[in-house]
């Protein structure tokens, strides 16, 4: 198993310690999906976030030839941590190493203004996830969304979300295809509700939905408050592309693109 | 006894307060001849400081009103550093900081003449003690390396905070390495190692060999570092091999200030390799062109610190104590070209009659009595509570 690749360039740099520092806010431990064409964070919570294009090398070398993957778990306060002496790097370099115990080694050379070069390294401990594990950490198949919407900005439905989890954990997602959002609460005493409209609704998969539904009629979910405000509080900027896609009484899916990284967060419904 | 600091020099002098709170609880005032001395020592005598400001320091400097005794005293680190606590406010409104001793109360009056005609005056109560003074002699030290404050805040950045301590050691192409360092006994609980690897170029004065090593208590160094850096100084530092002592030095025309960090011994005879049997590795080593430098050093399991004291007098026969000087100055002096042996020191560390080579050793204080009460034969630990008087 091997794995090596180099990033030189200042955006994508920043765009992987953004990412780094996300999944960071996401969850304590993640899992890296190295793959030949990409590389995958995933989280537990159901969230997977794949980029590409970022290297100006990569190379990789699976467990076996079929199975050409290769699953890590990390704690990933150690990844950021590590990107955040990357600020002003040339070169970083990561690498899958094994001193005394595996290791994803990033290596950082730091532009210097005197003429010796500066080398930062850090030596990530990774724990190699054995092939039986595999089938839990693959993308979840979704159904077709019965509801496809953009999301408004999320800083703002982020301060709402953080107002309404004092109110109560159970919170209902609801949009149509006319562009409106609804996000409500609902208790013995108060029901508040935050409408979002003229948000826009991308074309959608499955052209036989669109014909069914009349586009005033609302999908709902119900979800955790809790599960939607961390996947909010760890945005830092606002992405390219912003969609939720609703199955009625089922799951939401946040489907995010932020330049070349794509970030998909699932948040299944409350039983 | 009275001075009398003014200017942006009572931020200095609060900055520097603020650095020896990093080490101890106790701070130990004695002015002298050459200057005001501020010292500390922490609590398992694994590091010493000391800040040596110079009379022209002060706008008026009087070490000992005549008919006194000299004033040697200790006081709480905590009074002393609430005096100094915010160093902004100290810049924008203390003009004058005057500290002097009230012999009638017995109190150490720290008085701040701020703007609008303020004047906070503290009282301090202190207790006579002995002088403490630690025996080092940076010109002993076989190697020596001087970075600008800036350099050396750079490279220790990438740690985390948290981190206890750090091994700065010499590798291949004179490069200065530093890592951090995790107990053995953790090894459960696998933490991220994070390195750093600075060019030679970027240092004023590097004489040492490649492969030495010292490991050392990282937040201790960061309060003289974070001194250096604000005064805009160089950082000296002199050491020798695993065990002994280090010296961080800095100085300037107005002051001078040495921190004396332990550093851990090496109790194994046959130091581990770091470099870990590649397991499965289809592909060439791709290490980092520094790591395999560090193969020589022994991080092995040291379970404590050690609290290790040994009087100076009556031991000139311990070879773990760098020098046996007995003056009550210390000599900062670095004349790096007076060391014509540049070998490491391939002595053991083991010295006959001390303490097992597992702990931790830093057997360099001593308790250096004024001549005036020079001791009957060896005296114990700093008499901390002597009257003071002979």
């Amino acid at each position: 198993m091997k794995f090596r690749a180099k990033l030189v360039d200042a955006a994508c740099l920043n765009n992987f310690t953004r990412v780094s520092n996300m999944i960071a806010k996401l969850a304590k431990t993640c899992t890296l999906r190295i793959s030949p064409d990409k590389l995958n964070f995933i989280l537990s919570d159901k969230v997977a976030n794949g980029g590409e294009n970022f290297f100006s090398e990569f190379q990789m070398e699976g467990v076996s030839a079929e199975n050409n993957a290769i699953y890590l778990e990390l704690t990933s306060e150690n990844l950021s941590r590590a990107l955040k002496t990357a600020q002003n790097a040339r070169v970083l370099k990561i690498k899958l190493t094994n001193k005394h115990f595996p290791c994803l080694t990033v290596s950082i050379e730091l532009l210097s203004v005197s003429s010796s070069s500066r080398v930062v390294t850090h030596d990530i401990p990774v724990k190699v996830i054995p092939r039986k594990l595999w089938k839990d950490l693959q993308e979840p198949t979704v159904p077709d969304a019965d509801v496809s919407i953009y999301l408004p900005v999320l800083k703002t439905m982020k301060s709402i979300v953080e107002k309404m989890k004092n109110i109560s954990n159970h919170l209902i997602i609801e949009a149509n295809l006319n562009g409106e959002l609804n996000l409500k609460i609902e208790t013995e005493l108060v029901c508040v509700t935050t409408h979002f409209k003229d948000l826009g609704n991308p074309p959608l998969a499955s052209e036989n939905a669109s014909q069914d539904r009349s586009s005033e009629q609302m999908a709902e979910v119900h979800i955790d408050i809790r599960k939607l405000l961390q996947f909010l509080a760890g945005q830092q900027v606002n992405p390219t592309k912003a969609t939720c896609n609703i199955v009625k009484n089922k799951i939401v899916h946040f489907d995010l693109l932020h330049e070349d990284v794509s970030l998909q967060y699932f948040i299944p419904a409350l039983s | 006894m009275k001075c009398l600091v003014t200017g942006s020099n009572v931020k200095v002098l609060g900055k520097a307060v603020h650095s020896l709170s990093r080490i101890g609880d106790e701070l130990y005032l004695e002015p002298l001849e050459d200057g005001l001395s501020l010292r500390t020592v922490n609590s398992s005598r694994s590091a010493y400081a000391c800040f040596l400001f110079a009379p022209l320091f002060f706008q008026q400097y009087q070490a000992a009103t005549p008919g006194q005794d000299p004033l040697r005293c200790k006081i709480l680190m905590k009074s002393f550093l609430s005096v100094f606590r915010s160093l902004a406010i100290l810049e924008k409104t203390v003009e004058k900081c005057c500290i002097s001793l009230n012999v009638r109360s017995s109190r150490l009056v720290v008085q701040l003449y701020c703007k609008y005609g303020v004047r906070k005056t503290h009282n301090l109560s202190f207790q006579d003690c002995e002088s403490l003074q630690a025996v080092f002699d940076p010109a002993v030290c076989p190697h020596v390396l001087c970075a600008p404050a800036r350099v050396l805040g750079e490279a220790v950045l990438p740690f985390p905070p948290a981190l206890a301590e750090v091994t700065l050691g010499i590798g291949r192409g004179h490069r200065i390495i530093l890592r951090s360092y995790q107990e053995e006994a953790d090894s459960t609980i696998k933490a991220m190692v994070t390195e750093m690897s600075i060019g030679g170029e970027d240092f004023q004065q590097l004489q040492a060999q490649e492969g030495v090593a010292i490991t050392f208590c990282l937040k201790e160094f960061r309060g003289l570092l974070s001194f250096a850096e604000s005064a805009n100084l160089s950082l000296s530092i002199y050491f020798d091999g695993p065990g002994r002592p280090a010296i961080f030095a800095i100085k300037d025309s107005l002051l001078d200030g040495h921190f004396v960090l332990a550093t851990l011994s090496e109790p194994d005879p046959h130091p581990q390799d770091l470099r870990a049997p590649e397991l499965q590795q289809p592909a060439p080593q791709l290490q980092a062109h520094s790591t395999p430098h560090l193969d020589d050093f022994a991080l092995d399991d040291i379970d404590s610190y050690m609290i290790a004291m040994e009087t100076t007098v009556g031991s000139e026969g311990s070879r773990t104590l760098p020098s046996t000087s007995l003056s009550p100055g210390f000599q900062p002096h670095c004349s790096p070209g007076s060391h014509s042996e540049e070998e490491d020191d391939t002595e053991p560390s083991t010295v006959p009659g001390t303490p097992p080579p597992k702990k931790f050793r830093s057997l360099f204080f001593g308790s250096i009595l004024a001549p005036a009460h020079s001791p009957q034969g060896p005296s114990p630990v700093l008499a901390e509570d002597s009257e003071g008087e002979g």
